[in-house]
């Protein structure tokens, strides 16, 4: 690729406006992928403090224990790229303040843990806005990581995961992060006109 | 009518409700677009279903 095209593509993203709901095994690794290759706002919201049994999955260090996500998370990308706009709520969302947090946004990632929240985020964005969403959903346990993998199957709708493991099986750092892999690779694909019309 | 790419025969008539209990679908959990467009959930019970309805039944499991 020559420098005027890698040019470009750093420009487009600096642009790239993106929300992350929810800031646990999935939406730490996210927001930090998305800081690394320069997305250049980032919205993060979560309500919870870090905890020493996010440690083994989740992007927070030992000294953070105890402080909200997000603003640990915000220390994260300060020390990664400085120039970014982080923007971050400590909230709760629901089906009631989702839309006017995200709707101004390019692309949306569902980064939650409970299947019920993730259905809600979704079903609200799709009905309500016109917002393209990036959704995960099964990516517990440590079986076959090949099968987490990206599906489109809505037009506004991009789905990582195996579709299938549960939380009850342990979640553990691999699949995990590759899931959230997945997304960041979605999200960055969408913000550079790479996707085609209806695959991933 | 084809869900999830899959062709499924419409025997009686019946609502998207109807369906997703029949076929266990937990309706808290998940995301349905009949013929590309969003179906609201209020809607459910009162969206009858077609022999030539394309519907795609999105669902979550926890984890994250």
């Amino acid at each position: 690729m020559n420098t005027e095209v890698i040019k470009d593509m750093q420009s487009r993203l600096e642009k790239g406006r993106v929300a992350i709901a929810g800031l646990g095994g999935l939406g730490s690794n996210l927001a930090v992928m998305l800081a690394r290759a320069g997305v250049g706002h980032l919205f993060l919201v979560d309500f919870d403090r870090v905890e020493e049994s996010n440690l083994n999955r989740q992007q927070y260090f030992l000294p953070q224990v105890g402080k909200y996500k997000t603003d640990a998370i915000c220390e994260v990308i300060q020390k990664i790229n400085p120039h970014l706009t982080v923007h971050t709520q400590c909230i709760t969302v629901t089906a009631e303040n989702a839309l006017p947090l995200f709707r101004e946004y390019d692309v949306v990632c569902e980064a939650f843990d409970r299947p019920e929240a993730k259905a809600a985020l979704v079903n609200c964005l799709l009905e309500y806005s016109r917002v393209k969403i990036v959704s995960a959903s099964g990516m517990a346990g440590l079986g076959d990581m090949n099968r987490v993998k990206t599906t489109r199957p809505l037009a506004r709708l991009y789905l990582c995961g195996d579709g299938t493991s549960e939380e009850k099986e342990g979640m553990f750092s691999p699949r995990v992060t590759a899931c959230a892999a997945h997304q960041a690779n979605a999200v960055l694909r969408i913000l550079l006109g790479l996707e085609s019309e209806k695959g991933v | 009518m084809l869900i999830n790419g899959k062709q499924v025969a419409l025997k009686e008539e019946k609502t998207l409700m109807d369906f997703l209990h029949e076929e266990g679908y937990s309706l808290s959990r998940i995301a349905v677009e009949r013929n590309g467009r969003i179906v609201p959930k209020a809607e459910y019970g009162r969206v009858m279903l077609a022999k030539e309805d394309e519907i795609e039944i999105v669902s979550f499991v926890g984890g994250g």
